[in-house]
């Protein structure tokens, strides 16, 4: 497979070329974004190194056995009867499954 | 001579604080830096910042009280750590690691006593405030199954007592401290589902929990406390759809205005304006977003509103007297936190994401000045020290 570049994804993407859903990767801004929010926002309730707050910690010992599928539903959707959201307004389907595998595989404190 | 203005200039920049400079506190506040474990102390006099106290943990929720000489500040991490901080020598005098995960505190009427409220494990730790000592320890059990709640809306009331509510078990529990070594713990049951934070009115009389699970507010009135709990506001969101609510919002303080109070509505875009001398709703004010606080200015006549994400570059401000919003500012992205200059001509808020603490005139509504902050959120200042609840 090619793997195109990051900062050309990035360029095409800007000037439309691609549409967002097709892309392996999101553009490298757009990571540093939803990174910013999964520490900031995602961490108002889960705790900014995601070690639980008012919402359960969400390290990746605490996720085995919960599907990256199920993570990315609950991102979106929420969670009936919790004070978990669905984010979908802010966030496409593609960047909660990206959120959901930095989940899974711990993000760097 | 303007050279030893300069090396002066110097000199004091350079020589850390000390006690013996005879400086008050009453003009101090702190700023958390979430990110990076750290506080900065500001004057409020010329609005500048006075210097950096780096080491108090994990501070991506945290809140701080003051002794009642304005002297010492307890900051309460959200990795469990209490840090007592000297405000004049800008040092941690002596700092603890209570529980894993506490969402914060309060200091007793008579200033000897600091709770911590905490989430894991769920309850309450309350300390010496002079050495930090553990004096008492009261585990959130409920159930037959004796399990432990998440404790929130902790508060201090007049009688040496601590006030909070369990958000698992539905539950408000009232600690008098009279006899550290002895507390007598009153609980009041079934008081609504999942009560999220909690305030007291500025009297110590009246405790109110805000409710995620349902509508309305859960009132407790700690002058007649055989009367138990009521639900006011309880209809103030039925048969509407509930927006998501991305951030959990704070009572804090008591926006209180005559004798109006100011909530946040729980995913509604409104404020809810409570008549207190019936506790029935007198009002909703739409507003920009979910409101997260609501402060009123000193004086009542104004309230300040800050939002959760996706609407946290605004500020709004209600005029109490016609219930409208008379002005909205932008301070920038992610405005987290804000707090009045002791008598309220001016308000500090913190932006986050721009890295910067803001001053506003809080008549003129015009900025005064902005100073930097490494991702800065709650801004406490030294005149909570003599506020029943702050």
């Amino acid at each position: 497979m090619l793997k195109t570049p990051l900062f050309l994804v990035s360029l095409m993407l800007v000037s439309g070329l691609v549409s967002e859903p097709a892309l392996a990767e999101l553009a490298a801004s757009r990571q540093s974004e939803l990174m910013h929010l999964l520490k900031q926002d995602c961490g108002s309730c889960h705790g900014m190194t995601l070690k639980g707050g008012l919402g359960p910690a969400l390290l990746p010992a605490q996720l085995e056995g919960k599907p990256t599928e199920y993570l990315v539903v609950t991102i979106l959707e929420g969670h009936a009867n919790t004070a978990m959201p669905g984010w979908k307004t802010m966030l496409t389907a593609d960047e909660a499954l990206w959120i959901a595998r930095q989940l899974k595989q711990g993000i760097s404190q | 001579m303007i050279r030893t203005a300069l090396f002066s200039l110097l000199l004091v920049s350079l020589t850390p604080a000390h006690a013996a400079d005879l400086r008050g506190t009453g003009d101090l506040a702190l700023v958390i830096e979430r990110a990076s474990g750290s506080i900065q102390i500001i004057e409020t006099t010329g609005n500048s910042s006075l210097g950096r106290i780096e080491g108090l943990g994990d501070l991506s929720h945290a809140s701080a009280v003051y002794s009642r000489d304005e002297r010492y500040a307890y900051i309460f991490g959200r990795d469990g750590g209490l840090t007592k901080v000297d405000m004049l020598t800008r040092k941690i005098v002596k700092r603890i690691m209570q529980a894993g995960n506490s969402i914060g505190g309060a200091i007793s009427q008579d200033g000897t006593l600091v709770a911590v409220s905490n989430y894991e494990p769920g309850g309450v730790k309350i300390f010496d405030a002079a050495t930090l000592a553990l004096v008492a320890d009261i585990p959130a059990s409920y159930g037959e199954a004796k399990q432990t709640s998440k404790v929130i809306g902790l508060v201090d009331a007049p009688g040496q007592k601590f006030v909070f509510s369990l958000w698992d078990a539905d539950e408000i529990w009232v600690a008098d401290m009279s006899r550290p070594d002895k507390p007598a713990i009153q609980k009041f049951k079934g008081i609504g589902r999942n009560p999220y934070d909690a305030l007291i009115s500025p009297d110590g009389r009246y405790y109110i929990a805000g409710l995620f699970g349902e509508d309305g507010m859960a009132l407790l009135d700690l002058w007649n406390l055989d009367a138990g709990v009521k639900r006011i506001l309880d209809h103030y969101g039925k048969g509407e759809q509930k927006l998501p609510v991305y951030k959990m919002p704070h009572l804090e303080g008591w926006a209180m205005a005559g004798q109006y109070a100011f909530v946040p509505a729980v995913g509604h875009h409104e404020v809810l304006v409570i008549d207190t001398r019936n506790w029935s709703e007198a009002g909703r004010i739409k507003v920009h977003g979910q409101p997260i606080f609501v402060m009123a200015r000193p004086d009542g006549r104004h309230v300040w509103v800050n939002f959760a994400i996706p609407n946290n570059d605004t500020l709004q401000v209600i005029d109490t007297q016609s219930l409208k919003i008379i002005k909205k500012l932008q301070p920038g992205k992610g405005v987290l936190h804000m707090e009045f200059e002791p008598r309220g001509e001016e308000l500090w808020a913190s932006v986050r994401d721009d890295d910067q603490l803001v001053v506003y005139d809080t008549e003129s509504f015009e900025e005064r000045v902005r100073l930097p902050a490494n991702k800065p959120s709650g801004i406490f200042a030294t005149v909570r020290a003599h506020k029943t609840g702050l």
